[in-house]
């Protein structure tokens, strides 16, 4: 396929733009809780995007099989970690931060 | 499936992920090794790690996965995740950025592990919240805004998935 | 080695600003990672940042050319980023990694 590149390109793309909006997200806001919202979720998503524009740029040979597992790895192993450091924080007694108490 | 079909299913895994990496004659590019010095490798690693966290996971519990229940789950879970990071998108972009959270506390009827974890994984890959403690049968989740938490509490339809997926509910309903 | 479809100078040459977008997004978390007021903070960004990384080097095998030998490297990476974040959060959560009195 003639345009297979220029697909690979557009999803590449797509994954750095949520993994850049995951570094602001994990800048801005305000508080622990909410940061691990900005930091798992759309950098998860970010990395499988860029893993399937890889996957699509050379497919059907070794690499794509190695990138599948790569792009499996993370999905399930990001909210993983982010529950076990979520879970270190509630038991050591961190409070969330709610937005009618300034 | 008792403990010892189930160390020999997970031995079938590795080995499969270890012939696989091993051999793919379709790409001229990357010719595999398939010579009788690798598979007694991969028959011995695979062995050595069976062996070594045999008691890892999948303990022996009675499991009943339905696999062709688990794929259509498993597309609507990758769509929930785009719709997700879109709205999360939004909500750190946006100039005011309005969140509001809020933790959240709900019971489930499970009783196996497995069904747990991937209700927690789905949680936390879902539209705002995250899991922050599963307690046996106790699960506390914090959630970015009130419209966030409401399915969890009010429709529970991702509990219904998973209840239907791994058959926990009622056992005489299961066809 | 002819494994490229379509013009390879433009597809690279976007990789290539891809991958400086990622390099920006993880200096921004390490904004985090310094200035964090609690601990939980710079471990996810740690994590955050070990998954950028161990996302960028296939990007960086395809600008070179040779991606069968990065991709090995991102997935033993990945594999790391994840255990140690772990770790850190189980020590972080009890105060010991392992009781003495078992």
């Amino acid at each position: 396929m003639e345009s297979l590149p220029i697909v690979s390109a557009i999803l590449v793309f797509g994954g750095t733009f949520f993994m850049v909006v995951g570094s602001i997200g994990l800048i801005r806001l305000p508080d622990f809780y909410a940061r691990l919202h900005a930091a798992g979720k759309p950098d998860t998503l970010g990395e499988i995007l860029i893993v399937l524009g890889l996957i699509l740029y050379d497919p059907f040979s070794l690499i794509t099989v190695k990138l599948f597992f790569l792009s499996f790895f993370i999905l399930v192993a990001n909210p993983t970690a982010t529950h076990a450091v979520a879970m270190a924080a509630y038991k050591r007694g961190l409070v969330p931060w709610r937005r009618d108490q300034e | 499936m008792n403990r010892r079909n189930i160390l020999i299913f997970k031995f079938f895994i590795l080995f499969a992920f270890w012939v696989l990496l091993s051999l793919w004659v379709l790409d001229p590019n990357y010719p595999g090794k398939f010579d009788a010095l690798h598979i007694v490798k991969g028959l011995i690693a695979s062995i050595i790690v069976v062996y070594l966290l045999r008691d890892l996971i999948l303990h022996g519990e009675k499991i009943h996965i339905k696999f062709l229940r688990a794929i259509p789950y498993v597309v609507w879970e990758l769509w929930q995740i785009v719709l997700a990071n879109i709205d999360v998108a939004y909500r750190v972009l946006h100039p005011k950025m309005p969140i509001n959270p809020l933790i959240v506390e709900f019971y489930v009827p499970y009783k196996g592990d497995m069904t747990k974890t991937w209700l927690a994984n789905s949680i936390t890959l879902t539209p705002g919240t995250i899991t922050i403690l599963v307690d046996d049968q106790r699960f506390i989740v914090h959630a970015l805004d009130k419209s966030f938490a409401d399915p969890l509490l009010i429709d529970q339809t991702m509990q219904k998935k998973l209840m239907h997926v791994f058959m926990e509910g009622d056992y005489d309903s299961s066809s | 080695m002819d494994i490229v479809k379509g013009d390879p100078m433009d597809i690279l040459g976007l990789f290539m600003i891809a991958g400086v977008f990622i390099t920006i997004s993880i200096v921004l978390d390490l904004y985090r990672a310094f200035s964090g007021p609690t601990v939980f903070d710079r471990v996810i960004a740690v994590s955050v940042i070990g998954t950028k990384t161990a996302v960028i080097i296939p990007l960086i095998g395809f600008l070179f050319e040779r991606p069968g030998l990065f991709i090995d490297i991102s997935l033993s990476y990945a594999l790391l980023n994840f255990v140690g974040t772990l770790i850190v959060a189980k020590y972080l959560e009890r105060g010991e990694l392992w009781s003495p009195y078992l």
